[in-house]
This record gives C-alpha cells, sequence and structure tokens, in this order.
C-alpha cells in the first residue's frame, strides 16, 4: 500500500506538493502533537507520554489485536507478576476495601510519597453496601462465593489484579502491579476483599 | 445602565452564596435511604436547580466582567479586542462566533478554538505576552483570569444557537481526524485515553455518568455547560480547563495552553456535537 503511495507520487511528481489528506497518517500526526504539546508536571513526567510495546499494539488494532500476538504478549505480561515471597496470597479484606475506595495516585496533583489506591469501585460493583461505584469493569459481587477460594482461584485473582492485561492484551484494566501502583501486599489485601468467605463481598 | 449592570451584579452575587450552599442539602438526608437511589435523587435535584438558574446563572458576572475587557483598551499596544479581534466572523463580531468554533484562521495558520484565538489576539493585537497569560490560564478560588472573562462573554453571545464547526474546512477536517487518534490514544502507567472513559455508551465512574463523545449526544454533554461556573469552589473554568483536567486523571502529563493538541481535541469533540443548540455558560457541580 505505502509503496503504491510511492510509486504513484514518483510517477507525478507535482502531486507531492498537494496535502495527502485521503491518505494521511493521523496516528502519526497525532503522535508528534502529543510529543509537542504536553509538559511535565509534579510527578507526571514526559516519559509518560510513550507508548509500550502492549500499548502501542493496542493503539494500532483499535483494541483488537490478532490472536497469535495478544496470546504471546498475554503470556509476557503473566511472567511478570511478581508473588510474594510467602506464598501467601489473601490479606487483610478490610485493608482491601480501604484500597478499592481510594482513586488516589499518580495524577500531577497527588503527592507521589503517599500510598496509591486501587480505585476498584470507579469501575466495580464489589461489597454491597457501597452503592456509588461505576460500571466500566463487571461487577465482583460474590466475586468468592461464586469461585471459592482455591490455590488455584487465588493466584489468577493475585494476577489479574498485578497485570490484568496478562489475561485480556487490550483490558480497560490498568496494570496495578506491573506499573507499581500497588504494592504486593495491597494486590494481597484486594484479593482478600474479593474471596474471603469473611468479606462482605462473598456474605 | 452601568447603575442597572451593578445592581445586577449585586444580586447575582447574593444568590450566588446561595448556589454555593444548595448541593449540600442532599447529602444532609437521612442515611436511611439506599445511597444510589439517594444520589440519584441528588443528580435529579441538581439537574431541576440548573434549569431553574438557566436564565440567572452566576456565569453572568463573569460574562459582565468579560464584555468591559473586551470593549477596553488594553495591552502594550492599547487597542480594544472589539476594534482588532476576529473571531471568524469579522472583526469585534462575537453573535454566533462560540458556536462556530474551533475553525481555521489563516492569519494564525492554525485551527483555533474560542479560547486559544481570544489569546492570539490578546498577544497579537493587543501586545500581551502569551507566557505571562499561560503562567496563570485557569481561575482558582481567589483569582479569575481575563481570558476566562473573556471567553465567558464570548460564549454568551452564542446562547442558545446552534454548533457549526465547519468540518468541511479541509485544515479544520484534518484538525478533527487528529484529535480523534488524540483521543484513543492509550499510554501513561495506567494505559488510559480519553476513549476509556469516554468511548462506549452508557458506563460510569463511581455514580457519574460517561459521556460517549464519539455520538452526537454524548458529544453535546461534553460541550454543554462550558465555560461553567463549577459550584465547587465557585469557580469560572473553560473548556480548555476540562481537557486539562481529564489529562490529569488520565494520569498524563499536563497539555499545554492553548496548543494544537487542545484544539484539534475540542474540533473532534464539538464538531460530533454540530447541529445542536449551545445554551450558554452553564453551571457545573
Amino acid at each position: 500500500m505505502t509503496k503504491t503511495i510511492l510509486l504513484a507520487a514518483m510517477a507525478t511528481p507535482f502531486l507531492i506538493a498537494l496535502p495527502a489528506a485521503a491518505d494521511a497518517d493521523y496516528r502519526s500526526q497525532a503522535i508528534a502533537v502529543i510529543k509537542k504539546d504536553f509538559q511535565p508536571r509534579g510527578q507526571a513526567s514526559l516519559d509518560r507520554l510513550a507508548e509500550d510495546g502492549l500499548q502501542a499494539i493496542c493503539n494500532r488494532t483499535g483494541n483488537k489485536p490478532p490472536k497469535y500476538i495478544a496470546e504471546r504478549m498475554e503470556a509476557d505480561q503473566l511472567a511478570g507478576v511478581k508473588f510474594p515471597a510467602d506464598g501467601k496470597l489473601m490479606g487483610d479484606w478490610k485493608e482491601g476495601e480501604k484500597i478499592a475506595q481510594s482513586g488516589r495516585g499518580f495524577t500531577w496533583t497527588d503527592n507521589p510519597g503517599l500510598p496509591v489506591g486501587g480505585n476498584c469501585y470507579n469501575c466495580h460493583q464489589i461489597a454491597p453496601k457501597e452503592t456509588s461505584f461505576g460500571t466500566i469493569g463487571t461487577s465482583l459481587y460474590q466475586f468468592g462465593k461464586l469461585r471459592g477460594n482455591s490455590a488455584e482461584i487465588q493466584k489468577y485473582t493475585y494476577s489479574k489484579i498485578w497485570n490484568a492485561k496478562a489475561f485480556n492484551l487490550c483490558s480497560e484494566m490498568p496494570r496495578f502491579g506491573h506499573a507499581g501502583a500497588l504494592t504486593e501486599k495491597q494486590v494481597k489485601d484486594l484479593v482478600a476483599l474479593l474471596l474471603d468467605p469473611e468479606s462482605p463481598v462473598n456474605k | 445602565m452601568k447603575q442597572n449592570i451593578i445592581g445586577a451584579l449585586c444580586a447575582l452575587a447574593v444568590m450566588g452564596g446561595a448556589f454555593a450552599q444548595a448541593p449540600k442539602k442532599p447529602a444532609a438526608k437521612p442515611a436511611a435511604a439506599p445511597a444510589a437511589e439517594a444520589k440519584d435523587a441528588a443528580t435529579l435535584e441538581f439537574e431541576k436547580f440548573r434549569a431553574e438558574m438557566e436564565d440567572s446563572n452566576p456565569a453572568e458576572l463573569f460574562e459582565a466582567k468579560g464584555q468591559e475587557l473586551w470593549k477596553s483598551k488594553r495591552g502594550p499596544k492599547n487597542v480594544s479586542l472589539a476594534e482588532t479581534c476576529d473571531l471568524g466572523q469579522g472583526v469585534g463580531k462575537i453573535d454566533g462566533a462560540y458556536v462556530k468554533m474551533p475553525r481555521y484562521f489563516a492569519d494564525a495558520d492554525a485551527v483555533m478554538d474560542a479560547e486559544r484565538r481570544i489569546v492570539w489576539c490578546m498577544v497579537e493585537k493587543q501586545g500581551f505576552k502569551f507566557d505571562d497569560i499561560a503562567k496563570q490560564p485557569f481561575a482558582n478560588e481567589t483569582f479569575t483570569p481575563d481570558i476566562t472573562n473573556l471567553v465567558t462573554y464570548v460564549a454568551g453571545h452564542s446562547r442558545n444557537m446552534k454548533i457549526a464547526v465547519p468540518l468541511n474546512d479541509p485544515k479544520v477536517r484534518e484538525a478533527y481526524e487528529t484529535g480523534k487518534e488524540i483521543a484513543a490514544y492509550r499510554a501513561g502507567p495506567y494505559d488510559f485515553s480519553c476513549n476509556t472513559c469516554h468511548g462506549v455508551e452508557g458506563k460510569r465512574i463511581r455514580m457519574q455518568n460517561l459521556p460517549n463523545l464519539s455520538t452526537p449526544k454524548g458529544a453535546m454533554s461534553g460541550v454543554q455547560g462550558w465555560p461553567g461556573y463549577r459550584m465547587t469552589g465557585g469557580v469560572m473554568l473553560t473548556h480548555q480547563w476540562r481537557m486539562g483536567d481529564c489529562f490529569r486523571q488520565q494520569r498524563f502529563p499536563q497539555p499545554k495552553y492553548a496548543s494544537d493538541a487542545i484544539a484539534y481535541l475540542l474540533t473532534y469533540m464539538i464538531g460530533n456535537a454540530n447541529g445542536q443548540v449551545y445554551k450558554g455558560p452553564g453551571i457545573k457541580r
């Protein structure tokens, strides 16, 4: 395609001067504009504007990557999940609830020294008492009641929170562990919120 | 005439105090009511309140101040915007100018939204320094920049007019298409783009409904009410400010003031709202 355009352009040199509106690559233009028109502020430095490999694939494919690429990259993401040294994946659900409530962190107005929140209720229904929940993600109410809390389920839940892209490459959900937003302990507490039979999520 | 305005301003200022109290009312309801319903009721109450206040809202205070600024000789060159600034409808003409921007301005060789264009006039015609304006371009609780008042004044002169971004102009169309790509660009620690929240139908963050900016209806709800008087803090804020706050929550760095990036995004959003009626500067929670 590109070659055809180049050939056509060479064959008719006078066309080169015309704006190539029909075939303009708006995505590269957008990236050039983004690179030029942002400034660092607070902890939000300019390196955040660069796509990593996964973001580039999702951006280039409209969040619908070919299956063979998605599978390989999901496996890479999964391989990067860091598990606690003691192997325990369930923490304290009460702490998990606090983390799920907090949307703090990573914006240019946030103090980088403070712990980051999980933003969970922004997008998910979780414990029934909290009725102010978002709907970008699925409902997590009764997450553990429906799945149990076997070692396998714990590992899945921990991994999903650590890096949602390990299971769905272009998921809207942030990669909380991978991004360095949530600590191992925080992820464990969130696992407990979802899986502990005592958590209100599973009552 | 002047006295009338002052009288109106005083009345509005008093009402402004009432506005500041209003949003707290729903929270004082008995806690026994299920929270989801209480919040929905709060939303309804706010919508009703906003509808009632539309004819005399606090934004008019800022419009009045903007009018004064528009007509006064100011800046190192000591000229008024009224006698030098062309917002696309001819020098000094402001009726309907706001709803017909962003548009391409040959003298600046750029696609400009209303705020960007007024800044350009302040710099090129009046001789103000861009960096001075960009130092504190948006209002806070104790300070409202001149540019905010000017934008509000100009926007007020498009009240009840239809949005008509000239998308047939190839330069504007290019800005629109580039803006559409900026809205889809995922990056940063959380992999967010504008579209993460504003690209699909019927989603919420907490209880806040998220407009889908790719549809005419969704785009209009992203345009309506800006510039807006935000009752939290009592601050008058522009559409440019809103764009920046989205990027903040997206965990991106800050977009530069009056930049191409913001003009292109606004072209995409406002262009998608074409044909719908803009109600003028509004009230925000």
